[in-house]
């Protein structure tokens, strides 16, 4: 089950804990991956962990005209994209009042923006085949909304808004577009929470622990999948029970 | 019928699934050919690998017809 044998995936955001295990676990199961972020060394270290079947394309997702040649650079390194995981977001936290344009409109461009022209860019590639997986990583908040996460929140529920549009449009052929929402997962940027902040999100969460990126790279795998050929539009929420949605 | 109305019809027929004779040069894709709106990206990327041109977003918008095409793809190629 779930075997990606002989696809291509092209991962954004694989030099962060969360990209980096969906780009493992994809690959486990057969997929030859694309690895892309702003950092390349963290890049070429995942992949000479994973050696074959693994090319890096750096790209920074800030900068527009960049995001319109990342799908042409994997289509060139990997022959298509069959799966695309838009994972790579930004944060610039501010109190709604204080949030500056700039604020805004970066983590917007970043998070919504990049992942509609990558979405744009690869869906010809995945019509002719008649075949693709998109699966854009959303968040809880993009659901909850949170305090100082104005324009992250904001970017996050697009990203969920932006799917089911184009999971109607291209449902008849053979595409899939779904996310997946994280809730509070271990990763650099959680391990940098003081304790007190730890145990008053744990607070919020049933199942009382962190989740971990395997816990996310599972729920990518599965909407990668050909069983999940019936499966589109929808939002996996990965969260410990902290918001059921 | 020239070369191009002949290569954009065979593409026209095979896409769109419809019989050659009702391909004529007022046949409207979505009206007549039972094309939907995806259909008619899928024929303009068709069109622009058959023949080697790029055709503009804003170009697309207007090829309505397959009289439409091929008078566009005549010019451009």
């Amino acid at each position: 089950m779930f075997d990606l044998t002989g696809k291509s995936a092209l991962v954004t955001g694989a030099s962060g804990g969360i990209g980096g295990e969906i780009a493992r676990t994809l690959h486990a199961a057969g997929a030859t991956v694309g690895l892309s972020g702003t950092r390349t060394e963290p890049l070429e270290a995942l992949a000479a962990e994973l050696g074959e079947r693994v090319y890096v394309l750096p790209c920074n997702l800030s900068d527009l005209p960049a995001v319109d040649a990342l799908p042409k650079e994997a289509v060139a390194a990997m022959g298509a994209v069959d799966i695309l995981v838009n994972n790579a977001g930004i944060t610039r936290d501010n109190l709604f009042m204080r949030m500056s344009d700039d604020e805004w409109q970066s983590v917007i461009d970043v998070n919504l923006t990049a992942t509609f022209k990558l979405c744009k860019g690869v869906l010809r590639g995945m019509m002719k085949a008649r075949w693709g997986r998109i699966v854009n990583i959303s968040s809880v908040v993009g659901a909850t909304g949170n305090p100082g996460q104005g324009n992250y929140a904001a970017s996050k529920a697009g990203m969920i808004g932006m799917s089911k549009s184009l999971a109607y449009e291209v449902a008849s052929r053979g595409i899939t577009v779904n996310a997946v929402a994280p809730g509070f997962i271990t990763t650099a940027m959680t391990d940098k929470l003081t304790e007190d902040q730890k145990s008053a999100i744990l607070a919020q969460v049933p199942t009382g622990r962190m989740g971990t990126p395997e816990e996310i790279s599972a729920a990518v795998l599965y909407l990668s999948s050909q069983e999940a050929a019936y499966v589109t539009g929808t939002t996996l929420h990965v969260n410990g029970g902290m918001a059921m949605l | 019928m020239s070369d191009v109305a002949a290569r954009v019809k065979k593409i026209v027929v095979e896409h769109l699934s419809v019989e050659e004779s009702k391909v004529t040069d007022n046949a409207s894709f979505i009206d007549d050919l039972g094309a939907d709106s995806l259909d008619t990206v899928e024929l303009v990327m068709a069109f622009e690998e058959e023949f080697g041109i790029e055709i503009p977003d804003d170009a697309a918008e207007n090829i309505q017809t397959f009289g439409d095409a091929v008078k566009f793809i005549s010019e451009a190629s």
